[in-house]
Order: structure tokens, then sequence, then C-alpha cells
């Protein structure tokens, strides 16, 4: 079990709490996506499982190396090249320097990026930068992928194929990933099973798994979008004054 | 958008297949990995802007040139009016002549390499005081808290007002002169390179760590970098207070083994009571300050903005 959350809470100061008695285990290799509306705390989660941030209560467990993260926006570095952004997060991790060189050249052939290797982060379009970005997280190599809402800025054709191209790199690298998000739609598309987060305090209020077949048979997959969207509104009307 | 569902009629039977692409967010949509790189091959180049190719822009040229020759016709037309007397108000080519005296008698090359040899090293020490002491006052917030108000109060004051006490332990040297030169560079260094760190978006610092920075690779991988755009006008506001400082000093400190600068120069031409050569050193100081900026900082900062594409749209 890469990843046990129990009975985990989180308050700022004195004010209510963010999170709230977060119940989750994620096995190793899981494609895990974390649905909730606004203030369900699911970047503040994501910021505990990462370490940037401590839980106030509870205990978690997490890979001792850490985990690689991919945020809303690409966050690349405009000063570097999309091949020098990632060879930035290999030297970091020690990485010498020849193999930084081949290594990084093979994570920019991995996301379609071959010839985009000497770029600036400013001349790629939104999706291109997000693969420069993610990347640059698998080139943290650490067996856990948070995930941000990275595709949430993108354009809807773009974000059709990011889905595909992530769920290719999944499987072949074999990443634990978790990937948190607002929309319905991108968390059936993605994950192989779906947490549903409650708001103020967040929570894990339900999970739904979804199968291979949801992955080809697009009224299946439409039901239990359909489903769950049902139940997220539930969730959003407790809060009508 | 999801209300579709909840109501929803478009939820159809598995069996009609094609209506996958209807439902494109929802499955997969490319057929395998080869139609997943076509795809998204073909949506980067639609998403990429076509390569422009950089000209040379004539204007950039003939603008300035032309504003020159507007300005010196104005100051002949000026003179030609004979409203003061000649020595007091020399013309153009009055300045011209003058300067072609001093050039033959070799004082133009001596003061002008004097000065600038001394404004070049004087910086070029301060770049390498300032650098590391900006950091860690950027970075460290006791220390900041503790020497900020120093340093913008010494970034006010003029550094002449160091030239007397300079003169009292220095005496008429090279040294007089360094110091005060150090005294109005490196503080404006420091605070350029401070507020330089400040505008750092804190996207930047949260990356390093999740990347696994130490302290000192986050100042110099992430941190340096990314401060450059205001650590470089820092640098050019250091520049010209190093060479205002400089020049102040050659004009108060005359004499001892201080060597002949533009600013001697132009205290020499105050005591023969000669305007023309008041004017060439005059002229002489303003051109070095407009040839560093076009030669030097100017193209290293539009390379610098142009990399990260911060150009667009600028008048620069």
């Amino acid at each position: 079990m890469p990843v046990v959350l129990e009975h985990l809470g989180k308050r700022f100061g004195d004010g209510a709490p963010v999170l709230d008695d977060v119940n989750a285990n994620i096995r190793q290799g899981e494609f895990v996506a974390l649905l909730g509306a606004s203030g369900c705390g699911k970047s503040t989660l994501l910021n505990i499982i990462a370490g940037l941030e401590a839980p106030t209560s509870g205990a978690l467990e997490v890979p001792s190396d850490g985990a690689a993260f991919m945020f809303q926006d690409a966050a690349l570095f405009p000063w570097l090249t999309a091949r020098e952004n990632i060879e930035l997060a290999l030297k970091l991790r020690g990485v010498g320097k020849a193999e930084r060189r081949t290594k990084a050249q093979e994570l920019l052939e991995l996301v379609h990026l071959g010839s985009a290797g000497d770029k600036r982060p400013h001349e790629l379009s939104g999706g291109m930068r997000q693969r420069v970005s993610l990347a640059r997280s698998l080139a943290q190599d650490r067996q856990l992928l948070l995930m941000d809402e990275p595709f949430a800025a993108l354009d809807a054709i773009t974000r059709d194929l990011l889905h595909d191209e992530l769920e290719r790199i999944w499987k072949e690298t074999g990443r634990t990933i978790v990937f948190v998000t607002h929309n319905v739609r991108e968390a059936v598309r993605l994950g192989q099973r779906v947490l549903l987060l409650s708001s103020r305090p967040g929570r894990v209020v339900q999970e739904w798994a979804v199968t291979e077949e949801h992955r080809t048979d697009a009224g299946l997959a439409g039901q239990l979008t359909g489903v769950i969207t049902a139940r997220l509104r539930e969730e959003i009307r407790r809060h009508a004054k | 958008m999801p209300s579709r569902f909840l109501s929803d009629p478009v939820v159809e039977p598995a069996e009609t297949k094609p209506a996958a692409h209807v439902h494109a967010a929802l499955t997969r949509t490319s057929t395998g990995h080869e139609d997943l790189r076509e795809l998204e091959s073909g949506l980067d180049s639609l998403q990429s802007d076509a390569e422009r190719k950089h000209r040379i822009d004539w204007s950039r040229i003939l603008l300035p040139v032309a504003a020159l020759v507007v300005l010196v016709l104005v100051w002949q037309f000026y003179v030609s009016l004979g409203l003061k007397r000649r020595d007091q108000v020399p013309g153009p080519l009055d300045v011209l002549n003058q300067m072609a005296v001093l050039w033959g008698e070799g004082k133009v090359q001596e003061s002008v390499w004097t000065s600038l040899q001394r404004g070049i090293i004087g910086f070029v020490i301060s770049v390498a005081i300032a650098t590391p002491v900006g950091l860690l006052l950027a970075q460290v917030a006791p220390l900041r808290r503790a020497f900020g108000p120093l340093i913008s109060g010494l970034q006010v004051l003029p550094s002449v007002a160091w030239v007397p006490a300079a003169i009292i332990w220095f005496g008429l040297t090279d040294a007089t002169v360094y110091f005060v030169v150090f005294m109005g560079a490196i503080p404006s260094i420091i605070s350029g390179l401070i507020s330089g760190v400040d505008q750092i978006p804190p996207q930047y610092r949260r990356v390093g760590t999740v990347l696994g920075a130490s302290r000192l690779q986050m100042a110099l991988q992430v941190i340096l970098p990314a401060a450059l755009p205001g650590y470089l006008g820092g640098l050019k506001q250091g520049w010209a207070f190093s060479w205002r400082s400089l020049m102040a000093a050659e004009i108060i400190a005359v004499g001892g083994t201080i060597g002949f600068g533009l600013g001697s120069l132009l205290d020499q031409g105050r005591q023969l009571s000669d305007m023309a050569v008041v004017m060439a050193a005059i002229l002489l100081i303003l051109a070095v300050g407009i040839l560093i900026e076009l030669l030097v900082f100017g193209p290293i900062e539009k390379r610098l903005l142009r990399r990260r594409g911060l150009l667009a749209g600028s008048t620069r």
C-alpha cells in the first residue's frame, strides 16, 4: 500500500476544519481520481500526501522517497527550454550529466515531444506545456504521482487527447497516480476508482469502481457519470441556505 | 454540463459503437499509440505559432540618428541667433573642433580610458559583493528586516557625500574613487536583486521544493534565474550610480596619484573657463553612458526578455 490515510484531519489556525476524518487506501500502481466541488480541500489533501503540509490530526503512510507532483498550470521555468526543465528535475535528483541528456530525450519522446525539446515554454501551446510538465514529474522517478487538476485550464480537444496520453503513460510506467479533479467526466474517464470528497469539511463520502468496460462503452460510462454527478449535487445542495 | 446526463436521453445502448465519438470525453478516443502520436502532432502544429524571422529594423537606427541631428540643428540655430557670447555658449562646430584638439593632445583617449576602466572595475567588484549579499538578504527574513532600511537609506544617500570622508581616509588615491563608486553601486544592485526576488511567482518555489532542491540549489537554480529581470534592472541602475559617483569623485578629487579621467577633464575646463572643453567633456561622459546602454545592457535585456516571451507588445 503506497498510500494509507487514516482519520486524517486538517485545519488552518482556529478556522473550521478543511479536512475531517479522511480515510483512504491506495494500492500500488492504482489510478485514483479524487473528485469534489470547490472547498473540499482536494489541493490541501494532495499537499499533505506530498509532504508540503502537515496534517493536524490522524495518520498517513506515504512512500519514504516522497511523491512527484504536477500542478494545474504547467509551472515550467520560463528561462529554461523544455529539455532543460526536465534536465533540472533530473539534476536535482542527483542524476549525472551524461545520463541526464539521454533520459530527458527519452522522456520527451514518451510525451511525443521529441522534436520540441529546444523550445521555450512560451513557444509551446498549453497542451504541450502540460506534457513537458508531465515529463518533468516523471523525471522525478517517484512511484507516486500526484496531479492537481492538471488539465483544468486546457481546451476540450486537447484535454481529450491528454486523457488518452496519460492513460497510456500510466500503463507504460506503472506509476501510482492520485488525480484531483472537479470534473466528473474526467474522473470517470481516467480513474480506476473515483473517490468523492464532500465539501467543508472534506471527507471521502463515497467511491465507485470504474472497469475496463467503462473505457470502451460510452453508454456505461455515461450512466456512471450521471450517478456520480447526482451524488455530487446532493453534497452541494447540503450547503444551500 | 453534467445535467445532460441526469435527465439523459443521450445514454445510448452499448451496441451503437460509433457513438463512442459522440461521448468523446468519456471513453478512449484514439485508436492506438500511432493514432495518438499523429493526433497530438497535428494539434501541436495547429496550436503553435509559425516561426517569424527577425529582420534588421532600420527605424531602430534611423530614428535616434534623426533625433540627434534635430537636436544639433536646434543648438546651432540657437547659437547663430547670437543671444549669448560665443565663449559662453559655443556652437556644435566649436565643440567639435575642441574635441579634435583634445584628441590630438591624447586627452580624450586618456580620460575616457581611465574613467571607463575605473567604472568597469568598480562595477564588477560591486556586483561580486552585492549579489551574494542581496541573495542572503532576500532569502533570510531576519537579516532583511534588520538591514533592509539601511540598504534603502544608502541607496537614497548621494554617494558624493562619501567623497570628503574618502579623501580623509584614503587621500588623493584611486582608493578614494573606488570607495565612492562602491557606495553608489552596491546598495542599488542589492535592492534591485531583492525586488527581483520579491516578484518571483510563489509557484516557482513550490516547484523547486517538490523537485527536491536544497537551500543552495533553490537559491542558485531557481531564485536567481527567476529574479534575473529585476536583478538586471538593479545592475543597470548600479552601473548608472557607479558612473555618476565616479564622475563626481573625479571632479572633486583632483591631483595626488589619481589619474586623469573624464571628471578631471571637466574640472580642468572649468578652471580654464573654457566652455568648449566643458561641453566636450560632458558630451563624452554622455556618449560613454549611451554606448554602454546600447552595446551592453540593451542587448542583454532584450535577449533575456525575448527568451522568456516577455517582449511581445513592448515598444522596445
